[in-house]
């Protein structure tokens, strides 16, 4: 309950943040909404000896319309994705799904780049963003780059990011009026997805990632492909886990993940094909 | 590190140690003991407060991070021993046992109540997914709410 | 001078509002770790992280020098604090086996969490820092998990006991032994099924907190902690660390929540005690979470072989049962007795002549396992009310006329059953019936016809629990018969006070069920006051010294009569005052309305409040009465108590997914007359949740090396609001002869209905596709592997029912 003693530094700018998390190590962490990382200083599974606290960064909270995308900046609370009108309209799957991440009191604090950048395969929005086929932007000492969401996922709670870069932007390119589904199963509303599907449908294409099914958020690119190919969507929803690497844990056998998620994909493509 | 918030209407400037939980800070530094700590994994809900006016789980925040905000723990809800709207629809409607919970879905409620005016049955539910009780089964405490909203 | 006139008509049976609620709503009312303490050091305990594992060496040198730390200790360090080992209230029988247990392990650790060393520091965050750096060497050995397993003895978990197994214990009838055989031989219809019952950790939302302050030339010292039984942890404190037990208070501020969790003598408390002492500083401890999931005692925990045999027509005519009951590493306070509090009701609320209850426990390397609400009679329930589904499944009947066929009738009460112990009154036809109204049984019977159809991704199920539960514990000579080593009475005091208030020491030590609201309504009631003017004083064994606490739904159906018989004393004694005053016969003196009057003459009348200063003044009282009013009653009641039920619970089952979804929940129970109809309804909902929580949510799940996994609230799923339904209740009122205010007591009815009922409507949904039985808690997982195998071994063509 109580974290090991750690030093506190406040960063006013995203420069400055790096700056500092170059100065302190390996052993310092950002601090945003604090919903991923201080749950495991508490507990001690985390021990950082530095925390850069990059709260007050208050230009990196915002959601702009940047013509054939939405711009979310890292700081942006689920909250406020949840309710954004911009985000409604244009990626009304993202809005839907932030309103499913932990409960309002960790919605009021959790920030959209915390949960994308400590890169959770259990965590709704790294799934829903790859699903959207998002860009992410970090900036590091030499500047800013982008990183496609397909690209930063590397393994569990391991992402693209270099230890002194810092993830600033969400890109989400506009849904332009396709079709979506968002389908979180799990036991409690509060609790991680058992296996989650966010899923959206536009003519022939289509996008279908997974929550909870691996060490890292799923494309599954072998669904898209089948239904481009013409194939119906119980067909399609077959191939859900081909990319997938499901473990067991208590509250899914892998055979039963398998099964949930072959079942949740085709109850979000017909959703989504409404 | 020296951090000043004002709790309850009233300004404190206190010195902290950076790893104390803002729960720990109302709690110990400054004796409001009706935030209460149910678990310490975030999930319970019973360290609710409002920060900046919105519900958070106050053992997820450290007091640092809190410095310049306003809070109000339940302590601060009754005025001049006036039971808030919610405090009395929760004892109207016997949304309470133990009373341990009490303080942090209180504060949930007032909360989603001010998102969400109006909630039906099944918005007050999914609401207070972040919040529980082992006494009552819910059933009073969602009727509790429900008859706040109304004004009842 | 005004009396009561203006006081509701009838408070007895209103829905008075608590008056213990402003305090917890505001945040004023005080749980023990709110206390503030001056000077206090704080207890952190080193807790083993083998189930089973020999302590090779301790090493505390790094934490005695980290800072702020006063003390730390080994369990040998401390031997000589104790004068006994931990106290088990109830050896159930003469050769139980029960290994001594410390609290701190001194050569073993015999489950993940038991205490190892421990560590006094100046603040919390020290002494919690400073156990992580005390060294233990172990010799890990096997864990003991599974109950079948323990009982082989392949490892044997206490080298000096020899065996795995700490009792037998038997419920034989005379006569009944051959006949039991002849009955299963002879009957038309049986049923033999195993039920486990997973175990559950209790989860009051309050984890415990102790803090023991001595007054350090004096020798006495007051404990304060988050205990149902201040009383009783008086008593086994003060012989376990040999405290001279007037010199002991314990005392108990508000309290968050128990369901039997805290109703114990734990390590914690004994550590502060004994810690203060020595050190003659207060010393206090906050339970975590995460060490509430290992270090506070588990609930449940059985396997149960359940036989239920029948005539052609479906009488039920004899039951047979065998337990093999999870002790955990140690016996607590009433451990083995708690599978014994279920033995009597293995038949449920059915007239069946013969029967046959056996139970063996045994210790595994697992967190001890003691009460959790309704303690041995939801197990009971389950098992029976189970068996007649399957049975009403072989005959091809429905389970509601089988039960029907075999209800004990309104008429036979007072009933003796075959077990010697007698029903005091019930009426279980007209509580299913209301219940199957409420539930509109036969519309749902209905819509199962044309829902459940062949390949049909959803499926509607109903089911039934009916329900008697043996509470009011209990008649101390009953006690006694079953080795339990305390009584089952409870005292009450009734004082009035010059000017009319009243105040009232109960031995009752309320957790959340509103006693203080309760009984100011009891004796509202009996002397013609308003509640308000009533004072409940309770939970400090300096101001309540005798009592015997919380638990077992007792409070009322004892505590609470009591105080009535208390109030009747007092009346008793304030009637020879008035009569005196009066110049009247006492016989000719009626009390109503708070007055004595004349009957005959209602002027010639004189009030309570009158009568009371009288009794202060002693200026003219009758020769020989002493002054003050007050009386004191010690109530050992003369049977138990039985509430009874029936709940109806109906789902709809996704059978792709699994998820059971409750499309309505109903119960009907029958507690007796009922002080507070409020709080009835909310014992009730939040039983009834708990139970439900049973069947669909949580397990205590370990691993075979005996590692807790879901050991927090983040992993074991205590649900939410979102995740139950709304409840539809209703009543039968079947008040109870055997008491004065005819009250039963509704503390545990709730869980003990509903699991059953739960499961039962899951089966019941389920049984076209040919699943005839389903494990607890039916999670997605669970339900969709059983209907998998069950497709699988039925071909089945999934016809409606």
């Amino acid at each position: 309950m109580i974290p090991a003693a750690f030093d506190y530094v406040r960063a006013g700018s995203a420069a400055e943040a790096i700056s500092l998390i170059g100065q302190h190590g390996e052993d310092a962490k950002f601090l945003a909404g604090g919903h991923s990382l201080l749950p495991l200083m508490k507990l001690r599974l985390a021990s950082p000896s530095v925390l850069v606290d990059i709260g007050r960064v208050s230009d990196l909270s915002y959601i702009r319309d940047g013509g054939d995308h939405i711009a979310i900046g890292a700081l942006t609370r689920h909250m406020d994705v949840e309710t954004s009108t911009v985000l409604k309209e244009h990626a009304p799957l993202l809005a839907h799904a932030a309103g499913h991440v932990g409960d309002p009191q960790v919605r009021h604090r959790g920030t959209m780049g915390g949960t994308i950048a400590h890169a959770d395969p259990a965590s709704d929005l790294p799934a829903t963003t790859l699903a959207l086929g998002a860009t992410y932007v970090a900036q590091g000492p030499n500047g800013t780059r982008e990183i496609a969401a397909a690209d930063f996922y590397q393994g569990f709670l391991e992402s693209a990011l270099a230890p002194d870069e810092m993830l600033t932007e969400i890109r989400v390119p506009k849904m332009q009026g396709a079709g979506w589904s968002f389908q979180k199963f799990n036991r409690r509303a509060q609790d991680w997805a058992i296996v989650g599907v966010a899923a959206w449908r536009r003519n022939g294409s289509s996008g279908v990632a997974l929550v909870n099914m691996g060490s890292t958020p799923i494309l599954a690119t072998s669904v898209s492909g089948a239904l481009a190919d013409g194939a119906s969507v119980s067909e399609a929803a077959e191939l859900a886990v081909a990319e997938a690497e499901p473990q067991a844990d208590l509250n899914a056998s892998i055979e039963y993940r398998t099964h949930l998620a072959k079942v949740l994909v085709r109850r979000a493509l017909e959703e989504a094909t409404k | 590190m020296k951090i000043s918030v004002t709790v309850n209407g009233t300004v404190h400037e206190s010195d902290v140690e950076p790893r104390t939980l803002l729960v720990h800070y109302v709690r110990e530094t400054l004796g409001l003991t009706g935030t209460n700590i149910g678990c310490d994994t975030s999930s319970c809900g019973a360290c609710s407060l409002h920060l900046d006016g919105e519900a958070v789980k106050s053992c997820t925040v450290l007091a640092v991070q809190a410095d310049g905000a306003e809070i109000t723990t339940i302590e601060g809800l009754a005025v001049d021993g006036v039971l808030h709207p919610m405090q009395e629809a929760f004892r109207q409607n016997h949304g309470l046992q133990c009373g341990y919970c009490t303080p942090g879905m209180v504060m949930a409620a007032t909360s989603l109540l001010k998102e969400n005016p109006h909630p039906t049955e099944a918005e007050v539910r999914i609401g207070l997914e972040g919040n529980l009780c082992r006494c009552t089964g819910y059933h009073n405490i969602v009727k509790s709410v429900l008859a706040c909203a109304a004004g009842e | 001078m005004t009396v009561t006139d203006d006081r509701p008509a009838a408070v007895l049976g209103s829905r008075l509002l608590r008056r213990e609620d402003p305090a917890l709503l505001t945040g004023e009312a005080k749980y023990t770790n709110d206390l503030h303490i001056p000077g206090a050091l704080h207890l952190a305990v080193a807790r083993s992280p083998y189930a089973h594992a020999r302590i090779i060496s301790v090493d505390l040198s790094a934490a005695l020098a980290a800072p702020g730390v006063v003390a730390a200790y080994a369990g040998g360090d401390l031997t000589s604090l104790w004068a006994a080992p931990m106290p088990c209230a109830w050896p159930v029988t003469a050769d139980m086996k029960n290994p001594a247990h410390y609290p701190i392990a001194v050569a073993k650790a015999a489950y993940v969490g038991d205490g190892v060393a421990c560590v006094l520091a100046t603040s919390e965050a020290a002494a919690r820092d400073a156990i992580e750096l005390i060294d233990v060497q172990y010799e890990p050995m096997a864990a003991v998990v599974d109950l079948e397993d323990a009982l082989s003895d392949r490892v044997v978990i206490h080298d000096e006991l020899g065996t795995n197994k700490s009792y037998t214990w038997d419920l034989k009838i005379e006569g009944h032994d051959g006949a039991i055989d002849e009955a299963f031989a002879a009957a038309t219809y049986t049923v033999s099924e195993r039920y486990v019952q997973q175990r559950l950790l209790p989860m009051a939302m309050e984890p415990r907190a102790v803090a023991a302050v001595p007054q350090p030339f004096g020798g006495d010292i007051t404990l304060y902690s988050s205990t149902q039984v201040p009383h009783i942890l008086k008593i086994m404190s003060a012989i376990t660390l040999g405290i001279p037990e007037h010199q002991l208070r314990v005392t108990t501020p508000t309290v968050g929540g128990g369901f039997g969790s805290k109703l114990n003598v734990y390590a914690e408390e004994l550590l502060c005690l004994a810690l203060a002492r020595k050190h003659k500083v207060p010393v206090r401890w906050n339970e975590e979470r995460g060490e509430n999931a290992v270090a506070t005692t588990h609930g449940r925990g059985q396997i149960q072989h359940m036989e239920l045999a029948a005539d052609e027509t479906g009488k039920f005519t004899a039951v047979r049962v065998r337990i093999l009951g999870d002790m955990g590493a140690y016996l607590q306070l009433v451990t083995p007795g708690v599978p014994l509090l279920g033995a009597f009701l293995y038949a449920g609320v059915y007239d069946i002549p013969l029967y046959d209850f056996s139970c063996t426990s045994v210790f595994t390397t697992l967190t001890p396992t003691d009460a959790y609400r309704g303690a041995g009679r939801p197990e009971a329930t389950y098992a029976i009310e189970r068996a007649v589904d399957s049975l009403a499944d072989k005959m091809g009947i429905d389970p509601m006329e089988l039960r029907k066929r075999n209800f004990i009738q309104k008429e036979q009460f007072p009933y003796t059953a075959m077990t010697g112990l007698t029903y005091d009154s019930g009426d279980h036809l007209a509580a299913a019936e209301k219940a199957a109204g409420l539930a509109d049984y036969e519309g749902v019977r209905a819509r199962q016809k044309t829902h459940n159809v062949p390949g049909a991704t959803t499926r509607i199920g109903i089911g039934q629990a009916s329900y008697f539960e043996m509470c009011g514990l209990a008649p101390s000579r009953v006690l006694a018969s079953l080795n339990y080593s305390a009584g089952g009475w409870e005292a009450a005091t009734v004082r009035v006070l010059p000017t009319n208030k009243i105040q009232v020491v109960t031995g009752t030590a309320p957790h959340g069920q509103g006693h203080e609201t309760s009984w100011s309504m009891i004796v509202a009631d009996k002397m013609g006051v308003a509640p308000e003017d009533v004072d409940v004083l309770h939970s400090d064994t300096a101001i309540a010294p005798l009592g015997l606490d919380t638990y077992g739904s007792r409070s009322l159906p004892i505590g609470g009569v009591a105080i009535a018989m208390a109030c009747d004393k007092v009346i008793d004694k304030a009637k020879k005052i008035a009569a005196h005053q009066l110049e009247a016969n006492e016989d000719d003196l009626e009390f109503a309305g708070g007055a004595f009057s004349v009957k005959g003459s209602p002027d010639r009348s004189m009030p309570l409040a009158a009568i009371a200063f009288e009794a202060f003044t002693a200026h003219n009282l009758p020769d020989g009465l002493e002054p003050n009013l007050e009386a004191h009653v010690s109530y050992d009641p003369p049977n138990f108590s039985w509430p009874f039920g029936t709940h109806i619970c109906t789902v709809e089952v996704d059978t792709e997914t699994g998820r059971v979804h409750v499309l309505q929940y109903v119960a009907v129970d029958d507690c007796g007359n009922q002080v507070n109809p409020m709080i009835v309804d909310g014992q009730v909902h939040g039983g009834v949740i708990q139970g439900l929580a049973q069947a669909l949510f949580e397990e205590a799940v370990y691993d075979t090396e005996g590692n807790l996994k879901n050991a927090s609230l983040a992993e074991y799923l205590v649900p939410a609001a979102s995740d139950v339904p709304s409840l539809t209740l209703g009543h039968t009122i079947t008040p109870s002869p055997t008491n004065q205010l005819g009250v039963k007591g509704i503390g545990e009815a709730g869980t003990i209905g509903a699991a059953p009922a739960v499961i039962n409507a899951i089966v019941d949904a389920l049984s076209g596709l040919g699943v005839t039985d389903m494990v607890m808690p039916a999670s997605p997982n669970n339900v969709w592997k059983a209907i998998q195998a069950a497709t699988r071994n039925t071909p089945s063509n999934g016809a409606s029912k």
